[in-house]
Parts: C-alpha cells; structure tokens; sequence
C-alpha cells in the first residue's frame, strides 16, 4: 500500500488501479446499501439486538464451516438465514424474547469457540488469522469472485426490501392494524428476518462479525434522528451507510495501520454523534414545538405506557 | 492448551480431584471462578429482570477494548478493563430509558453502535500493537490458566465493593424495575438507581471478561439468572437458585476444561445452557400439568 498522494485527484487515481481496491468498493457499496435498507427496519423494530445475536451466528457459522471444511460462505449464509427464521419462529409474532435470544447466542458463541478451536489446532496454528478475519473482517483480502457473489447477494437484499417496504412499514408501525387490513404481519416478520440474516452474512466479510453490528444501527439511528419521515429516514440510512463505507475504506488505504473496519465503523459513529448532539441541541433551543424530532407521529406511546 | 490435558481423565474421581487442586494456577482458577460466578449471577439476575440484556451484552464486550488499549498504553489489564466497562456504562446511562415503543428503538441503537465501535476501537488497537494473535484469542474467549494471587486479591476486592453497593440500592432497585412510576412517585430516583446500577453491571461484566474473556460474559450474566427466572416467581428463591446455578456452571466447566484440550469458555457456555434448556422445559411441564388439572377439577366440577 502507498501513503496518501499529495494530490488528492492522484491519490484517487491510485486507488483506482489497485484491483483489491476496487473489490473492496463494489462489495462495500452493495453490502452497506442493503445494510442501511435492512437496518433502518431493524432499529424501527426495535430488533437490534436480534442482529447483534445474528452477528455472532455469523462467526459460529464461518468458523463451523472452516472447521469442517467446507465452503465459508455456505456456512455463513446457511447458519445466518437458519438462526434467523428459527428466532422468528420462537418469537411470538415474528419477535423474539430479549432473554432467550441472549442465552442462545451465548451458547452459539462457545460454540464458535470450540469450532476456532478445533480449527486451529487442526492445522497447527496456522490458520490462527482466519479466526481474526471473521471476527473483524478482510474486505481487503476480498477476491474477484467473492466480491461479485456478495455484491449480487447484497444488491438481492436490497431490492426485495424495496419491493416489500411498503408493507412492511406498515406491519411494523401498528401490527394489528395492519393484520386487520390483510397484511401477512407473519409472515413478513420471517421474510425481514431472513433478509437481516442474509445481510448479516454478507456484511460479516466486510467489517466482520463483531463490528456488522455497527453498520447495521448507526446509519439507521442517525437518519431517524433527523428526519421522521419513514421512507426519507430509509433512503437517508442506506447513504449514510454507503458514504461511511467509501470514507472509511479511503482513511485506511490512506493510512496502513487503521484497520478498514475501524475506519468504517468510525465514520459511522461519527455520524451518529453529530446527528445526536445537532437535535439535542435543537430540541433544547426550541422546548416549547410539541413535535420531538425522532418520533414518528404515528407511534408515539401514549403516556405512561413504561 | 491445558498442560496437564495430556495426562487426560481416569476413572478414579477422587484422584482426578486430587490432581485438579494439587495445581497452584487450578486452585486460583477455582477461587476466581467462585467470585466471578456469584457476582455474575447476582447482577446478571437484575439485569435479567430489568430486560438489560442487550446493555450487559455490551458492556462485557467493551472489556476488549479496554484490555487491547490497556496493553497497548503499557498499564495493567485489569485497569483498562474496568475503566472500558464503566465509561461505556455511563455512556449508555446518558440515553433516557423507557422500554417498549420508539424511545426503546433509539436506546437501542445508541448501545448497538456504542458495542460496534468499541470493538472497532479494539480491532485497531490490537493492529497498532501488532502481533499479539494469540493473546488475543486469550481477550476474546478466555483463559483461566495463570491467574494470579494478587489478581484474586483484585476480584474479591471489586466484588464485595459491588456486591455491598447492590445490597444498598437492592430494594430501590428492585421496586423501580418492578413499577418504575409509582416508585418515582415515593421518592425513589429511577434515574439515579438505574445509573448505578449499570456501572454495576460494567464491574461485573469487567470481572468475568478476566476469565472467560470478553465474548462469553454475558453467558455468565444471562444463563442462570434466565433459567432461575424460569423456575419461579418468588424474588427471594430465584435469586438463590441464580447464585447457584452460577457456582455449578463454573465449576463444572472448569473442572471438564482441566482434562480437555478444548476451550473453557465452550464448556461453561454449554452447562449454562443445558441448565436453561432443562429450566426452560420444567416449567413447561409444570405449566402443561397444572393446566391439565385445572381443566379436569372444571370438567368433575
């Protein structure tokens, strides 16, 4: 890798012909795009932390897989998608409970210790890093065909929300209302899951399993706080995931020692913060307008429902 | 991994006891897991109750990064995991609570991207450091080889601090998880307790992360205090069987771990599952049979 150009055009210019690089660019587009869509209805769902459980099913999952040996993405995506309808299928309505979910990704994380384990004694230490990059990502390492497969993947994901987003806005705003007017709540409930597990998957071989957790929340978090519009909020999330992406991948071709992810996860946190202190402040200068910016009008909770 | 695996398990039980405590490091591993386990479960059971998982959750995460940047600044371990834990503890306090509805999305996306960037910090600690792989293994999914006397001495100290404070603020605590307005309304802080309470919950989540390493926490928090939970309703009672379960869990993966070549973490994760699983299907029996015998005294009646 070289530093950073003094011209900023030369240095683009650089970037361009590395073919790594333009991996890294096509996978991370598609995968944040689909993460920002897919996270938006995760936090208006307030189902985070099932994509924190999914993320860890994603390391278990990988690991199982390379311990098997078997094809890595075959186990990422299977153990994703499977975990995440069998927690649609434990929850009641498509929702699981806090504390069943956390007792068994807990377990499914042992177990992901035991498969790194297993893996790395098998092969006499060295595949030591596989275990390293799952946890936190290689989109640098990505090659051609894994690119193009995730990309495709991605780009699957966020195409189908597009088409069910209507419907699902709805279903998750007032579930029964939107029951009552004949819309499968269920099984909409089962196909989001599938398509945050499937997200979860794909964004494990970006910013890997411990940090997808981050580009799932924090673009989506940021655009609800600032507008509460639902499909502006929506559009907004996948931007914001896209450019904390293509930012965070320059920062660490710029500099060698700053992991990718981190320099992912930090524009996006970035972002989080200056939407956060912006409507604090805001809210603070104008006490007296009744509409709190990160409420959506439809779901305020009548008072006192805590 | 363990030294003394190659010597492997044989039949004579109370020779194999003999040999797990006649190790200086086995009998250190015992003493920290008691500790960690009745503080865990203490915790782990309000946070069970007070539906925290999510926020336990990351505060055992950020113990990764505490330590990798601890290492990296060249001061001790244990401070950073501590100083990690407590910060990201009054970090989430700052989000107003309330469960349930819009308020419970965004407080859950302030401590979901609090967890990933954390980590991230972690993961560029770790490369800033360069090379230290396999105690990075170590960080992330335990070990209970070489703990130390003094590191002992450090988790007993920390545990009796925060077990002293939650019996202190204990019946706030517990009367404003339960009913939170009408313990507002008689003067008890919400507020002021639920940030207490979450730097108690970074301290024990500290603790643990120093045996079984910063992923496999929260099975420590969650799993007995969620199967004691299971069983009954009474506070008093599951609290004891939390303690308990906790205590059985870690020694039994402690004790298996000794003989195996296999990581400690897998096995107190598994035994803290298969007590929840069992507690999980007790209750539906129970639940099952007392339906079935309700309906037959209206069917006689």
């Amino acid at each position: 890798m070289t530093l950073l150009a003094a011209n900023p055009l030369v240095g683009l210019a650089h970037m361009a012909e590395h073919p790594f690089l333009r991996y890294a660019f096509l996978a991370g587009t598609a995968i944040a795009l689909a993460s920002g869509l897919v996270g938006y209805f995760v936090v208006l769902r307030g189902q985070v932390f099932t994509g924190d459980a999914l993320s860890h099913v994603a390391f278990t999952g990988a690991l199982a897989a390379l311990a098997a040996g078997a094809n890595l993405l075959l186990g990422l995506y299977g153990s994703c998608v499977a975990v995440a309808l069998a927690m649609a299928a434990l929850g009641s309505r498509g929702r699981a409970d806090d504390t069943v979910i956390g007792s068994v990704f807990a377990w499914v994380l042992g177990l992901g210790a035991l498969f790194l384990t297993v893996y790395t004694t098998s092969s006499g230490g060295t595949n030591a890093t596989s275990g390293v990059n799952v946890l936190f990502g290689s989109i640098f390492g990505l090659s051609s065909s894994q690119a193009i497969t995730d990309a495709v993947i991605s780009l699957g994901v966020a195409v189908t929300l597009a088409g069910i987003g209507r419907p699902l806005l709805f279903a998750s705003i007032d579930q029964a209302v939107a029951g009552a007017r004949g819309i499968p709540v269920r099984g909409l409930g089962f196909v989001f899951l599938a398509l945050v597990g499937t997200t979860a998957a794909a964004a494990t071989q970006a910013v890997g399993a411990l940090l997808l957790l981050g580009l799932l929340a924090a673009p989506a978090g940021t655009a609800q706080r600032l507008t509460a519009r639902p499909f502006r909020a929506m559009w907004l999330s996948a931007g914001i995931a896209v450019a904390s992406v293509w930012v965070g991948l320059s920062i660490a071709y710029a500099a060698p020692s700053v992991p990718p992810s981190f320099g992912i996860l930090a524009v996006a946190t970035g972002c989080y913060l200056v939407a956060f202190l912006a409507t604090a402040a805001r809210h603070r200068l104008r006490p007296a307008s009744g509409a709190r910016p990160c409420v959506l009008p439809l779901t305020e909770p009548a008072a006192g429902t805590t | 991994m363990a030294p003394a695996a190659a010597s492997g398990l044989t039949w004579n039980l109370g020779d194999d006891l003999r040999r797990l405590f006649a190790e200086h490091f086995m009998v250190n591993a015992f003493r920290a897991g008691t500790i960690v386990a009745v503080t865990a479960g203490a915790i782990g059971w309000f946070m069970v109750l007070r539906r925290q998982s999510f926020a336990g959750h990351t505060l055992a995460v950020v113990s990764f990064p505490g330590a990798a940047g601890a290492i990296l600044l060249g001061v001790s371990a244990t401070a950073g995991y501590f100083a990690a834990a407590i910060a990201t503890a009054l970090v989430i306090a700052l989000v107003p609570r309330s469960p349930g509805g819009q308020a419970y999305s965004h407080e859950s996306a302030v401590i979901g991207t609090v967890q990933a960037f954390a980590l991230a910090c972690g993961a560029l600690f770790v490369s800033l450091y360069g090379g230290f792989l396999n105690s990075l293994t170590a960080l992330l999914f335990g070990t209970f080889l070489g703990i130390s006397d003094a590191q002992v001495t450090t988790l007993l100290l920390v545990a009796l601090a925060a077990l002293g404070v939650l019996a202190v603020i204990g019946r706030p605590l517990f009367f404003a998880t339960v009913d939170p307005d009408v313990a507002r309304a008689r003067g008890v802080s919400v507020r002021m307790v639920s940030t207490v309470f979450l730097v108690l919950l970074g301290c024990a989540a500290a603790e643990v992360s120093q045996m079984t390493g910063a992923l496999l926490v929260f099975a420590l928090l969650v799993m007995p205090a969620a199967s004691a939970q299971h069983l009954t309703a009474r506070p008093a009672l599951s609290f004891g069987l939390t303690i308990i379960f906790g205590l059985a869990i870690v020694w039994l993966g402690l004790g298996v771990a000794y003989f195996s070549v296999y990581p400690v973490g897998f096995f107190v994760t598994t035994f803290g599952f298969g007590v929840y699983l069992l507690a999980a299907a007790a209750r539906a029996s129970v639940t099952r049979l007392a339906r079935g015998s309700r309906l037959r005294r209206v069917m006689a009646g």
